[in-house]
């Protein structure tokens, strides 16, 4: 018996799946990792730029609530990042990989910027806001649908198929801008700078606010959406095992398209507040990347809408600092890039320790 | 045991990479600072009687310092900070700014720390700078490449931009100077003397570079020809090295860009190909193979706009640097590549564009669609019609950044295939 024992080789440690966890000891976790992170970076601070560490988190702290103003820019910022992770939710929930959030946003700006761009000056105001509303929808939509069809169909895959959407988006904004610009700078600049037709309006003097509120009020439905309808259930049911949900009657197909509409919608009503709501114009870079952050977002969240406002304010603050500290320090924003990328890897990396335990061996032996 | 050294092992293995990491980090944050050396210009008469102490200066970048075009506005804002005696919290600098709502916010954060003159280098942030400026009446706002300053009536809005064709057409007299060289040698035929150009969009600020560009190597050598390629970005090193290699492949015998990148000059060094650089000094990519580069030199500009605010006078709405305000450059002649005699016959070329005997739109040296080009109506006054409403010809010559600053010579000049 002990022979047999000392002929398999056994590793040092070895990771076991832990029971649930009390919620504070995952919070001592995560906080342990946050810290941990912090340190890291201190280091990296000290190593590369020979700056004080305190004083980089104090400006990275500045950048989102340095001015009222630097705090309105990271709230817009997390709006349209939460908005477009929102978005992209269900789809996962469903394990559907909708990678063409930054296509189903583009294509949808585009269809807003087409109405405010042609007819800005001919109808009321209103009536033009509320037609590249519909616009933005439905072009969300229809990005969405074409690879949710197929993959119901004949059962394509939706990663390349939605990723490759994104391209053909692109293509056709730079297409229309050239069209509209045509001395060939391929810059919009502002659309209706003097008339603000089809500029959604400020409130109470601030010309984020509607932005802002649109989200919060779909995240609260969103989180209502998954967790407590008919259609909510179905869709983690699908996510789940799709031989389950047939053996119980849902309709798996219907459940896919159903789900990409709602993405699409959402994706595309993400374009729309960034064409009308924020820059008033229109470049291949409009999504400028959130379409695939928000994947990260959402993850982050366990799927989870109340929790990815968390989430996203943590990237969005992200972002604002590593701005700050660039123009602060005179460093290049690489280096605030890599800062984010190590607390973003210490707080998924401890995801991991919340799941899983690290057991020594030997004390297993002793046991 | 042997565990105990493998958890070593991989242990010295992680920080190994990690340092790895660190090291090209270092790399590219001081890699810029390099080319400062060939900024040194003199801006340096700082008017001793001018009080600076209440001057805070913005600057609105698209790229960051990897970018040619952004590390010229950079550095040349950094010469003049040093000359001025500027401190650090006077000069704040902003990279990677999108050409978007992100550029007003920015803008307004800079009038928020207290920026009393903002610069932004792109041509998009135009209409934003523009907004930013109805805004905020106090704060001078210049903008470079833009085209609006002139009709727009906002006194507090500046456009400005530098008589760099005329850089260009020098650095081409240098370029066919190279090419008569191989002529002459016998390395190729006159027949085979293409220039391959990297250009970015198919825009006028492009198209006016590579025309005098053109038509400098063409006052050198009558047979030449070039092929434009366009990447349709500003900034994309592998899509401007693709082109550069695409234009090789083509048999072109000399390579120029206008793309902000490093991509084009590094895919000649590899290639053996000559070539003519923009806004940076590529002498160090490209040792065996950059000839020479024209550059904007902006220190001029910033300087008129900071004394202005520094004394509470007014500047131009519309400003054009040229060779003798010291905006348009050369950099060094790269003497190991450039052809024997090329300096002289650049001085001598220079002077005669200073003294106005020498037009680079000299309309008896092109044609287009093989008719001289007697009148051309160019669309100056940026109305949003993009239709030409200024004569732009007369006295024999293409009358270039006269009207305003940012180029409005588009035309498709005969010897250039756009591909």
């Amino acid at each position: 018996m002990s022979k047999n024992k000392k002929e398999t080789k056994e590793p040092l440690f070895h990771l076991a799946k832990r029971p649930a966890i009390e919620w504070w000891k995952a919070w001592l976790i995560r906080g342990a990792a946050i810290i941990s992170s912090l340190i890291v970076c201190a280091l990296i601070i000290v190593v590369l730029t020979k700056q004080n560490p305190l004083e980089v988190y104090a400006a990275l702290f500045k950048g989102s609530f340095g001015t009222q103003r630097k705090f309105w820019a990271m709230l817009q910022k997390l709006a349209i990042l939460l908005c477009i992770s929102l978005a992209v939710t269900p789809a996962f929930k469903m394990k559907f990989w909708n990678l063409g959030a930054e296509g189903q946003v583009l294509f949808g700006g585009l269809c807003s910027m087409v109405l405010m761009f042609e007819i800005g000056d001919k109808i009321p105001n209103l009536l033009l806001i509320i037609a590249m509303l519909i616009a933005s929808i439905l072009g969300g939509i229809l990005w969405a649908l074409f690879p949710a069809v197929l993959k119901a169909k004949w059962g394509t895959n939706e990663s390349l198929f939605t990723l490759m959407m994104n391209y053909i988006a692109i293509q056709l904004v730079s297409f229309a801008i050239m069209v509209w610009v045509p001395s060939g700078s391929s810059v919009m600049g502002l659309v209706n700078s003097s008339t603000k037709a089809g500029w959604l309006p400020s409130l109470l003097g601030q010309k984020y606010l509607l932005n802002i509120i649109v989200v919060a009020v779909l995240t609260i439905v969103m989180f209502i959406y998954l967790k407590y309808s008919k259609q909510g259930y179905e869709i983690s049911v699908v996510g789940e095992s799709e031989n389950t949900a047939r053996y119980i009657g849902i309709n798996v197909k219907k459940v896919i398209i159903r789900t990409m509409i709602l993405s699409g919608a959402l994706c595309g009503l993400a374009g729309f507040l960034l064409v009308a709501g924020t820059n008033h114009t229109i470049s291949k870079d409009l999504a400028g990347g959130d379409g695939f952050t928000a994947i990260m977002v959402s993850w982050l969240a366990k799927f989870n809408p109340i929790t990815m406002v968390v989430t996203s304010f943590l990237i969005a603050f992200l972002q604002r600092g590593a701005g700050e500290i660039a123009t602060n320090f005179n460093l290049n924003t690489s280096i605030a890039d890599i800062l984010t990328g190590i607390i973003i890897f210490f707080i998924i990396g401890c995801e991991f320790f919340i799941n899983y335990q690290i057991k020594s061996t030997k004390e297993k032996e002793g046991k | 045991m042997k565990k105990i050294l493998a958890i070593i092992l991989s242990l010295v293995l992680v920080i190994g990479l990690f340092a790895a990491c660190g090291n090209t980090g270092t790399e590219t944050t001081t890699a810029a600072p390099d080319s400062e050396s060939e900024t040194e210009s003199d801006t340096t008469e700082a008017a001793a009687d001018v009080d600076y102490s209440n001057v805070k200066v913005g600057l609105i970048c698209l790229h960051d310092e990897n970018s040619t075009y952004d590390n010229n506005f950079i550095m040349a804002l950094k010469e003049v900070k040093e000359n001025l005696g500027l401190s650090d919290d006077q000069v704040l600098i902003k990279t990677n700014i999108g050409e978007d709502d992100s550029c007003l916010t920015t803008a307004e954060e800079l009038v928020d720390e207290g920026c009393n003159i903002i610069f932004a280098d792109s041509f998009g942030h135009e209409t934003y700078m523009l907004q930013a400026a109805q805004e905020n009446p106090d704060v001078q706002f210049c903008h470079a490449t833009g085209t609006h300053a002139h009709t727009a009536n906002v006194p507090n809005f500046h456009n400005a931009f530098a008589s760099i064709y005329e850089g260009r057409y020098l650095a081409g007299v240098a370029a066919g100077m190279k090419v008569q060289e191989m002529i002459d040698n016998g390395d190729i035929t006159a027949e085979d003397a293409k220039i391959g150009y990297v250009g970015a969009f198919p825009y006028a600020e492009v198209k006016s570079g590579y025309s005098s560009f053109f038509l400098g190597v063409r006052s050198i050598v009558k047979e030449a020809t070039m092929e434009v390629v366009y990447t349709n970005s500003w900034f994309d090193i592998a899509l401007e090295r693709e082109a550069a290699l695409k234009l090789i492949n083509d048999g072109c015998v000399l390579i120029s860009q206008h793309a902000d990148s490093e991509g084009a000059p590094k895919a000649c060094e590899e290639k053996g190909v000559p070539n003519v650089s923009y806004n940076i000094n590529t002498a160090s990519i490209g040792p065996n193979t950059a000839l020479i580069s024209s550059r904007i030199n902006w220190a001029p500009y910033y300087k008129l706009g900071i004394d202005s605010v520094a004394k509470g006078t007014s500047f131009d709405a519309d400003w054009t640097g040229t060779i003798a305000t010291g905006s348009v450059e050369l950099l060094e002649v790269n003497e190991k590549v450039a052809a024997e005699g090329t300096d002289a016959k650049l001085a001598e070329v220079k002077a005669a564009l200073e003294a106005g005997t020498l037009h680079v739109y000299d309309i008896s040296t092109f044609t287009v669609d093989g008719k001289t080009v007697e009148s051309y109506l160019a669309d100056v006054d940026d109305d949003g019609t993009f239709t030409g409403e200024t004569e732009a010809v007369s006295d024999g010559y293409f009358h270039e950044s006269e009207y305003r600053s940012a180029p409005y010579f588009d035309l498709l000049i005969d010897g250039i295939t756009e591909v």
